[in-house]
């Protein structure tokens, strides 16, 4: 191995790890405000990837009556809810909203000429459709159980993730899809080619992040969802919803996630149960930040990346294997040197 | 709701004595989960079947496995003790078929499995007698691929498979072919469908200069390799295995896979293959059948569920001289006359099995095909 090499491996460790950063962002962003282990995270990759694949080839995707025919079901509840309360009666307008925007999403996807949108509308209508499931997602599963014990929102979790990889199959069907990368150009520099997608990835991940840090640090919203975070029930006194901390991480999670698709499609092959072992990558990264520190779940992401391009260079049999062992003494080293903190409940 | 039942029920009875002799033939297949991809095209070609031979009909019982190994386990087991069937075809996985060969064995129900690994007829064994298998053996495309190889000039090879039973079947069988053949193998390199990037194999396997690389890989992860070793300057020759017979690599692909050589079903070549070669026909027959009925062209996957049951087809009228379907002797004859089955012409070639070859193919069971101008044409 000699530096050309150990630099073209390190480009593409760094291109995948900043992926996994975003995504153990994400995880950790929803865990520490909801205590949910966002498996389902990984959807939104896919998801968003074979969405923006579809758009590109031009054929309208059904995963837009998916969104509409949450936003009714979410909408139905909502309804309820209100009528069972005897003070407030009436349909308000945020509800009438939300429905009228999913179907005028279907409306766009089958009226527009999807194939010769330039590419910025192509990844705003991807976002535009993808997205809303976060928030709908947690409200339809997680809402209603907002106060379980973390097992059951685990096990909620897992049973999310799994119907989606099937309504993926659905929507997607079973071949991968590629999509065509953001410009064609790379650099030179030095012996290193770089092809800008992996700068263009590199660089959208550190402006969200840094987006992301004034987001937390600088607004009233931010600074709500930090609150939650740190101490439910206190925030909830402060007059923070809870419903509303919940729905704004999962809104978070799901743009993030979706940007990562987008953003990794141009790359490889997607397919519609991809999504799951990116985001788990992911999850190593935020388990290397103890599930709790922002700067070193992105740190440990970059690793991951990094191991994962090094390792498939010198033994690629056993690169998942090496990998995913990382989790182990980080585990242990974890439990060994902090304080156990018992859950309350 | 219990009147709607009786009635059921009685209909059904009064359908049971007035209908002729019946052979249930169970079908297994993954169209739902990460084989999906392979599962679909065989689960779509179950109603293109033979449903009757001689005044015998054919029943055919559809399960879906989620390609995962244990529902297939309890599909054969469900199959067997609740429906009582005289034969399987399926699953659609390798460790599926694998998993499912001790249950048919002790139950003696003949098995066709439509699956990629010949471990599931070799070696063979007490067990896997009961075992059939629909596509062609590995080893099979290997020999022309290699012949290829050495023909062309290939001095030295690569191997880039993916980290399963496929992807290692074929790096076993490589490496004994190609040592026979003098080609000598300077990298051998795995990888995983979703990997995200193959980075670091590819830089290996430049860095050993091999003439050429084969990418055995199942399905459209193929791809993959191919575009990054083409992106990375590999300027040797690519060759692919029967995995990548679909039209989804030439999609993904692109440019990037022109000149690719593979040996694979005649499916994909169809109009290219001279008359005189007797698959043609059946291959059409079934292909025309496929998108009539679903708008699409089958992947050649299908092909090996259309093919068993044209096995079945041949071999039922034989076996009904032993014994009534439905009891144990009827099995025992149906497996022993698949055994014997002798120039059975299907659509991706001629059977012709033996007591230690269970999949029966020759060389009429594969062509040698390359990509030219985006899509599939023989070589010549």
């Amino acid at each position: 191995m000699d530096l050309q090499i150990a630099l073209i491996l390190g480009q593409d460790g760094v291109t995948n790890g900043a992926i996994y950063a975003l995504l153990a962002l994400s995880i950790l962003l929803v865990f520490t405000v909801t205590r949910v282990l966002l498996i389902p995270l990984g959807e939104f990759v896919s998801f968003g990837a074979l969405t923006m694949a579809a758009v590109q080839s031009g054929t309208p995707n059904s995963i837009v009556w998916l969104v509409a025919g949450l936003a009714v079901v979410e909408a139905a509840l909502d309804l309820r809810v209100r009528l069972r309360s005897p003070s407030r009666r009436g349909i308000p307008l945020s509800m009438v909203l939300k429905v009228a925007y999913a179907f005028a999403l279907v409306v766009l996807m089958y009226q527009l000429p999807l194939a010769d949108l330039p590419m910025a509308a192509q990844v705003l209508l991807t976002l535009a459709v993808v997205v809303p499931l976060g928030p709908q997602m947690y409200r339809l599963f997680f809402q209603p159980i907002a106060n379980a014990p973390s097992l059951v929102l685990l096990i909620v979790s897992i049973a999310v993730h799994v119907a989606m990889v099937g309504v993926g199959l659905l929507l997607f069907g079973p071949s991968g899809a590629q999509t065509k990368p953001f410009s064609e150009a790379g650099f030179e520099l030095g012996p290193l080619m770089i092809n800008s997608q992996s700068l263009w990835v590199i660089a959208m991940s550190l402006a969200l992040i840094i987006i992301l840090y004034q987001f937390f640090e600088r607004t009233i919203y931010g600074k709500a969802l930090r609150a939650t975070a740190i101490n439910r029930v206190g925030s909830q006194l402060m007059g923070i919803s809870p419903v509303f901390a919940g729905r704004a991480s999962f809104l978070l999670a799901s743009f993030i996630g979706t940007l990562s698709g987008v953003m990794v499609a141009p790359i490889t092959t997607i397919y519609f149960d991809s999504g799951f072992i990116i985001s788990l990558k992911g999850f190593v990264g935020a388990i290397i930040g103890g599930l709790a520190s922002y700067p070193l779940a992105a740190v440990g992401a970059v690793l991951v990346g990094l191991l994962e391009a090094f390792s498939s260079f010198w033994a690629s049999t056993y690169k998942e294997v090496i990998v995913f062992t990382l989790i182990i003494p980080f585990l242990l080293w974890r439990s060994l040197t902090s304080r156990h903190v018992e859950e309350e409940e | 709701m219990l009147l709607k039942k009786i009635t059921a029920a009685v209909a059904l009875a009064t359908l049971a004595t007035t209908a002729f002799a019946q052979v249930k033939v169970g079908v297994i297949t993954s169209a739902t989960g990460p084989i999906a991809l392979v599962g679909i095209p065989q689960k779509n070609t179950v109603p293109l079947m033979p449903k009757k031979v001689g005044d015998l009909t054919i029943e055919y019982i559809s399960l879906d496995d989620a390609s995962d190994s244990t529902a297939s386990v309890t599909a054969v087991k469900k199959l067997i003790s609740e429906n009582n069937v005289d034969a399987i075809i399926g699953p659609s996985g390798s460790p599926n078929a694998m998993g499912a060969i001790g249950f048919v064995a002790e139950a003696g129900v003949p098995l066709l499995a439509p699956v990629g690994t010949a471990a599931v007829v070799l070696p063979m064994t007490e067990q896997k007698k009961w075992v059939f298998k629909t596509t062609q053996n590995d080893d099979i495309i290997a020999k022309a691929l290699v012949e290829h190889m050495a023909k062309n000039g290939v001095k030295s090879l690569g191997l880039f498979g993916t980290g399963d039973p496929y992807g290692e079947n074929w790096s076993k069988v490589m490496t004994a072919l190609a040592e026979k053949n003098g080609i000598q193998i300077v990298a051998n390199e795995k990888f995983q469908r979703n990997d995200t990037s193959v980075t670091g194999q590819t830089l290996k396997i430049i860095g050993a200069k091999p003439d050429a690389v084969l990418i055995a890989a199942p399905g459209s992860s193929a791809v993959l390799p191919q575009t990054s070793l083409f992106d990375r300057g590999y300027k040797g020759k690519y060759y692919q295995t029967h995995g990548a017979a679909l039209d989804d690599f030439l999609k993904l692909g692109g440019k990037k896979v022109e000149g690719t050589i593979l040996a694979a079903s005649l499916m994909l070549v169809l109009d290219e293959i001279p008359d005189s070669n007797p698959a043609k026909k059946v291959a059409a027959e079934y292909m025309g059948a496929y998108e009539k009925m679903y708008g699409n062209k089958p992947a050649t996957f299908g092909a090996n569920v259309y093919d068993a049951g044209l096995l079945l087809q041949k071999a039922i009228p034989i076996a009904e001289k032993k014994g009534k379907p439905g009891t144990k002797e009827f099995r025992a004859a149906l497996r022993d006359a698949l055994e014997q089955t002798k120039e059975l012409v299907g659509a991706q070639g001629v059977y012709n099995m033996t007591p230690e070859d269970h999949s029966g193919f020759d060389e009429r069971g594969r062509e040698m095909i390359t990509v030219k101008n985006g899509a599939w044409a023989l070589l010549k």
